[in-house]
Parts: structure tokens; C-alpha cells; sequence
């Protein structure tokens, strides 16, 4: 990977990089230390290595060394219909109950004189309830008697982190970056250890019990590769959701990213995510 | 998913305060990776004891010498077992092996416990090569072709061929010490490693496993060890009970120092999410954490050990005191691994919430199969017993080890 601007966190990398080489050679007996050393360094899995190789990827017709996918939030837009929720589950055949979902949708409330946002998701009793099924999602009006002095949506989904700790603690390299910046998954190799489900620090991951493999949003890879936009994008009635080719400058995202002060969620865990935030709080993480 | 009944549906779903992250309301690690590092502890902490006797060269270990090696291999058979019941695709369990993916700490794990087994059985048919050559020539038939087998038709028992295999068992052992203990930090190190749950995120984890799993170990032996010679009617050696005595005592100090200053480390830093932390300890976790591991755990049995020693207890009451703080020790491990890893998942990554993770009696994942794979490796030990007897002068070398070696 080419590395123009070397910052410390890079240089930091590269140390850590070096070391978990030296560590590999010390053999055996070092093998707890090479361990911990070689945790740290981003290493793509060999596997995906050798594919990127190829020229085409999945198909024919898409070339992944073309492509840098970046996603875009605009919480400002987002207006809870929850209609993102409803078309990821259908379109990725994600268990439609209240406990997995690839795509989900936080509300923040500050009521008058809270000093702390009171946060839920529409997978809380109270929303069900509201809805009737576990198989619908809606807000409840619960806070309809209250003086709100703030609220907002925050969408969210996987983050397709630069450095992905659930990529890095997989132990088979089932799961992999692609050259266009995905996180996938093969379901056909995947042990079903959920050692990533417990990495990932924004609960992005599920484990999928039937299947016994993890699963996640993958930004629809089967829809993007062919020239469609994710099915959350292209549901989405306010064009809070943004989708994009960062290597094309006139792409949604570009122009999302260059015209908005954008945010990252979680950045101290150095994971590098690339789902750009614009209009959330500082609660929201 | 569909769950297949109530029973699937408790498993599944963890009813929880506050705000958690719709996926995490499925707790991923269930008590089989309670059990996991809990048997792989036992595994080093007996290792330690027979490295104690085999290398360091303590005379007054060799009652439980050979046996401790024995008790290391019956309980790393199992090790694994936890993981394979625990994977959702068991049968790909291989894949780990055949394209490791080596920035996963997980993926180290086949090869170290491969090696360690190996080692252990090296070791352990290094140890019994003289039991198998004799009872080749008293036995006749199918048995004695069987015992010649496992002698792997190596039949010498001359006394340089006995100080050659004293060199390996010495080598043996020596290799063993880094390989048993660092199969268990590196289970440390698979919590401590992770950035996502604060409750793990800790550098001192790996040390922190070490050290209990040193005291787990020492106590099964002590309660093993007693258990054993009431068996046989014969009496307990008091000078190696006051040993491990004097092991448990001190590690187990050293373990409650270290881990109450990874607890100090957590609440001192205060990083995001600590006030969740801190509402977790001093409610769900109080009784778990602070009664059960910390109290019931780790004070009394110093305290009582502490007491002995310092009186010079010995005869009966000494037995009694040691087995009754091992039985507390070996509780207090148990009680730590739970809060550690059902804890840590307890905590939701939100930094906003708390699950309640649901223990259930009849499940894959359940409390009867993870009782069953932690009582399974004493059975296996009973059986091991029978056919390589530990206690047996005649049935291993009699020599000391560290006096051939040096």
C-alpha cells in the first residue's frame, strides 16, 4: 500500500510492522510475544492478497482497484421512518426480529434540564410494542408529553474501517478488506468463532445461528459492484444516506465530504472508519 | 433467525437496562468460554508444580510430581473440546490451521496446544518407559504386545539409557514451562488485547490469567493429591502438602494484588463509558465480584492459609485447612474467569447500558454440557491413573532429574 503523507500514527504502524516481522523469525518459543506484536499490524488477510491480484473482481464487468466506496450520514436529514431498516432486512435476507440487523437507526432526546441524551433504537420493548411486530420497525411517540429541547436520528451500519479489528482478529481470514474498501465475509469459510462480533466496537457484527457464520452490513456489495446504490441509499426518502466512488471527485461522497465538516465515529480506537458523519452529537458514538 | 423454542429463545436473547446496540442483545461468548480458560489455567498451574519437582529440582514435590504431569495432559485433551461445542461451524474448525491467519491471536492457538500436547506426551512416555518395559515382560498375550507397543519397542533400561531419558525429561520439562504458561497468557491476551469492551482492555490481563491460573492449578492439585491418598488409605505426605501450601499462598496474594490493581487501573482512568463500569460493579456484579471472587475467594483462604502458617498447623488440621482454601481457590479462578468474560460482555459497548446474560440448564451452550467438559478430564485422569501409575517408585525413574542433569 502506498503511504505518501508518513504522519507518526503511520510511522507508529510501520515500527509496529517491523517488529512483528522480527517477531515471526524468533520461531516458537517467541511465538506468545509475535503474538501480541504481530496483532497490531494491519495485515491484510493472504487470501484477499492473491485475489486482489486479479483484475476483475467479482465479475467481469468490476474492477475493485478501481474503486474506494465511502459512505456518508447526514443526521440532520434523517427523519426515523426507519424505511432504510426495513429495505436492508428484505434485501439481504438479515432475520427480520429485533436482535440482528446489518443497518439501524439510534434516536437522541434531550428532554428539558437533561444533561445526558436518553437513547434508544427501534429495536427497544417500547418501539415494538408500538409497532405490534418484531417483524416492523417504528419510534414510539413516547416522549409526546414531554418539552423536548433537542432530538435527532443518528443512522447507523458498518463502518468499513481502514483497519478493521474484526479483520485482524479473524483467525482463518475469512473475513477480509477488499482493494475497494469493503470488509467482507466468506460464509464459506467462516468458522463461527465470533471473535469478531466481540472485536468490532460499534456492535456492527452479528452472528448468524442458522448459518453459524458472522454476519454485516457489506454496503450491498452484490448491488455496488453492478452500478446500483446500496438498497438503505436508494430507500432513503431525504437523501440522508450518501454513497459514493472517493477516486471520483464529482461522486455524492466527494462532494458530501469536501462541502461538510465530516466526523468519524469512534476515531481514538484508531480503527480509521469510513462512514462520514455531518450533524451528530457528542454523545454519539 | 427462527429460534427453535423457549429454551433457544433464552440463549439467544439478553434482556438488558439503558441503551445497547440492537446486535449485542445476543451475547456472543457463552459459559463454554467460561469453561475454555478455565481448563486451559488448570493446565498450566499443574504444569507449574511438576516443573517444580522435574526441573527446579523441590524434592519434597515428588508425591505429586509425575502426577501433576498427568493431570496437565487429561485436562489439555479437553481444552479444546469448550471451543469446537462453542464454534458455529465446528467441522471448519481446521481452517485455522490450514490458513492461519496470523494477525488473530486465535489462530496461534491449534499450534500451541498441538505442541503442548505432543510435549506433554513426550514427556509422559519418557516418565512411564520403564513402567511400560516391565509390564511388557509380566504380562503375556495381547496385553503384553500392547504394553511393548507403547514402550515403542524401546526396551533398554539400563542406567544409561535411564540418565539419556532423564536428560530428555529434563529438556522436556524446561520446554514445557514458557510453552504451558504461555498457552494461558496468550488466552489473556485474547481479552486483553481487545479495544472494544473496557472491561478486557487491559494490559495487565495476560499477567493476570497467568497468576490464577498458577493458583487454580496448585489448588486442584492440593485437592486431587488429598482426594488421592484417601483413596489409596495410605497418609498424606505433609511436607508436600505444606509446599503447595506455601505455593497457593503466595500466589494467591500475588494474584489478588494484581487483580485489584487492573480494577484500580480501570476506575483511576475514568475513560468513557467508566460510570457504566462502575454501576455494573457495585450492582449486578457486586455479590459475583466482590462477595464471591474477592471475599469468599481470594481473602479467606490467604487468611486461613496465612493463620496455618504462621501457627505451624500441621497433622489433620493442616489438611483440612489447605484442601478447604484450595476448594475456595479453585472457586475464586472459576468465579473470575465468569466475571471476566460473561462480565466484559455484560458491559454493553454502548457505555450506555447492561445486559443480563441468561444462563440456561439444557443447550449446546448450556450449563450441563459445560459442566460435563469441565468434570470430563477427571474421569480421563482416573482412567490415565490406572494404566500409568503415578505413585508408583518402581514405575518411573528414581533418580532425581536435576541431579542427572547437572
Amino acid at each position: 500500500m502506498k503511504r505518501e503523507a508518513i504522519s507518526s500514527l503511520l510511522a507508529r504502524r510501520a515500527f509496529l510492522r517491523k517488529i512483528g516481522r522480527a517477531a515471526t523469525c524468533a520461531g516458537a518459543i517467541a511465538a506468545t510475544g509475535a503474538a501480541g506484536a504481530l496483532g497490531v499490524t494491519k495485515k491484510v488477510a493472504a487470501k484477499s492478497e492473491s485475489t486482489s491480484r486479479r483484475g476483475s473482481f467479482p465479475t467481469k464487468d468490476y474492477d475493485w482497484t478501481k474503486r474506494q466506496w465511502a459512505f456518508g450520514v447526514d443526521a440532520n436529514k434523517c427523519i426515523g421512518c426507519l424505511r432504510c431498516v426495513e429495505a436492508c432486512k428484505r434485501e439481504n435476507d438479515v432475520p427480520g426480529d429485533a436482535h440482528h440487523f446489518n443497518t439501524w437507526v439510534e434516536r437522541y432526546v434531550y428532554l428539558e434540564g437533561d444533561k445526558r441524551a436518553r437513547v434508544d433504537s427501534h429495536h427497544d420493548p417500547v418501539n415494538i410494542a408500538a409497532s405490534g411486530s418484531e417483524r416492523e420497525y417504528r419510534f414510539a411517540n413516547r416522549y409526546q408529553d414531554a418539552k423536548v429541547e433537542k432530538a435527532f436520528f443518528v443512522p447507523k451500519l458498518c463502518n468499513q474501517c481502514t483497519h478493521p479489528p474484526c479483520v485482524q482478529v479473524c483467525p482463518t481470514g475469512a473475513t477480509y478488506k477488499a482493494v475497494d474498501g469493503v470488509v467482507l465475509i466468506d460464509q464459506k469459510y467462516c468458522i463461527g468463532c465470533q471473535y469478531c462480533v466481540q472485536a468490532c466496537p460499534y456492535g456492527a457484527r452479528w452472528f448468524n445461528a442458522r448459518k453459524g457464520v458472522s454476519q454485516k452490513c457489506y454496503w450491498c456489495y452484490h448491488r455496488i459492484t453492478k452500478g446500483l446504490q446500496p438498497a438503505c441509499v436508494e430507500a432513503c426518502p431525504v437523501g440522508a444516506r450518501i454513497f459514493g466512488d472517493r477516486n471520483d471527485p464529482q461522486s455524492p461522497i466527494s462532494l458530501f465530504i469536501r462541502n461538510n465538516r465530516v466526523q468519524v465515529l469512534r476515531p481514538e480506537t484508531g480503527n480509521a472508519p469510513n462512514v462520514f458523519y455531518v450533524g451528530i452529537d457528542k454523545e454519539v458514538s | 433467525m427462527e429460534p427453535g423454542g423457549l429454551l433457544e429463545l433464552l440463549v439467544e436473547i439478553a434482556p438488558y437496562t439503558g441503551y445497547v446496540y440492537p446486535n449485542e442483545t445476543v451475547i456472543p461468548w457463552t459459559v463454554l468460554i467460561v469453561v475454555y480458560p478455565y481448563l486451559t489455567g488448570l493446565v498450566a498451574g499443574a504444569f507449574t508444580v511438576s516443573s517444580l519437582y522435574h526441573v527446579f529440582g523441590m524434592e519434597r514435590f515428588k508425591p505429586v510430581g509425575q502426577f501433576a504431569l498427568l493431570t496437565a495432559l487429561a485436562f489439555m485433551i479437553f481444552v479444546p473440546m469448550p471451543l469446537l461445542l462453542h464454534l458455529g461451524n465446528p467441522q471448519r474448525a481446521f481452517n485455522t490451521m490450514l490458513t492461519p491467519h496470523w494477525t488473530s491471536a486465535i489462530a496461534v492457538f491449534g499450534f500451541f496446544a498441538g505442541f503442548y500436547v505432543i510435549l506433554l506426551m513426550l514427556e509422559i512416555w519418557f516418565m512411564f518407559r520403564p513402567h511400560f518395559v516391565r509390564q511388557a515382560q509380566r504380562t503375556s498375550g495381547l496385553m503384553g504386545r500392547l504394553w511393548h507397543v507403547a514402550g515403542l519397542g524401546s526396551d533398554d533400561l539400563s542406567p544409561k539409557a535411564m540418565r539419556y531419558d532423564e536428560k530428555w525429561i529434563f529438556t522436556l520439562a524446561v520446554i514445557g514451562i514458557p510453552t504451558a504458561h504461555g498457552l494461558h497468557g496468550y488466552v489473556g491476551f485474547v481479552f486483553g488485547s481487545l479495544k472494544s469492551r473496557e472491561w478486557w482492555s487491559s494490559d495487565l490481563m495476560p499477567v493476570v490469567f497467568l497468576f490464577s491460573a498458577v493458583i487454580s492449578g496448585v489448588a486442584l492439585l492440593i485437592v486431587l493429591y488429598v482426594l488421592s491418598c484417601r483413596l489409596r488409605k495410605i497418609a498424606v505426605d505433609l511436607q508436600c502438602l505444606k509446599g503447595l501450601a506455601y505455593v497457593l499462598w503466595g500466589f494467591a496474594m500475588f494474584t489478588l494484588v494484581l487483580e485489584g490493581l487492573e480494577f484500580a487501573n480501570v476506575v483511576y482512568k475514568g475513560r468513557e463509558g467508566v460510570e457504566m463500569i462502575l454501576e455494573y460493579v457495585s450492582g449486578p456484579l457486586l455479590v459475583p465480584f466482590f462477595i464471591l471472587q474477592f471475599s469468599i475467594g481470594a481473602l479467606i483462604p490467604i487468611a486461613v492459609l496465612s493463620y496455618m502458617i504462621w501457627r505451624g498447623t500441621t497433622g489433620k488440621a493442616l489438611i483440612v485447612g489447605v484442601t478447604v482454601s484450595a476448594l475456595l481457590v479453585l472457586f475464586q479462578v472459576w468465579m473470575m474467569r465468569w466475571n471476566v468474560v460473561i462480565g466484559g460482555q455484560e458491559i454493553a459497548k454502548t457505555g450506555k447500558g447492561l445486559l443480563s446474560y441468561q444462563l440456561v440448564l439444557l443447550h449446546r451452550e448450556g450449563l450441563l454440557i459445560a459442566v460435563s467438559v469441565a468434570i470430563a478430564p477427571l474421569l480421563l485422569l482416573w482412567a490415565m491413573v490406572r494404566v500409568l501409575p503415578p505413585w508408583e517408585k518402581a514405575a518411573t525413574s528414581l533418580r532425581s532429574p536435576l541431579a542427572s542433569a547437572t
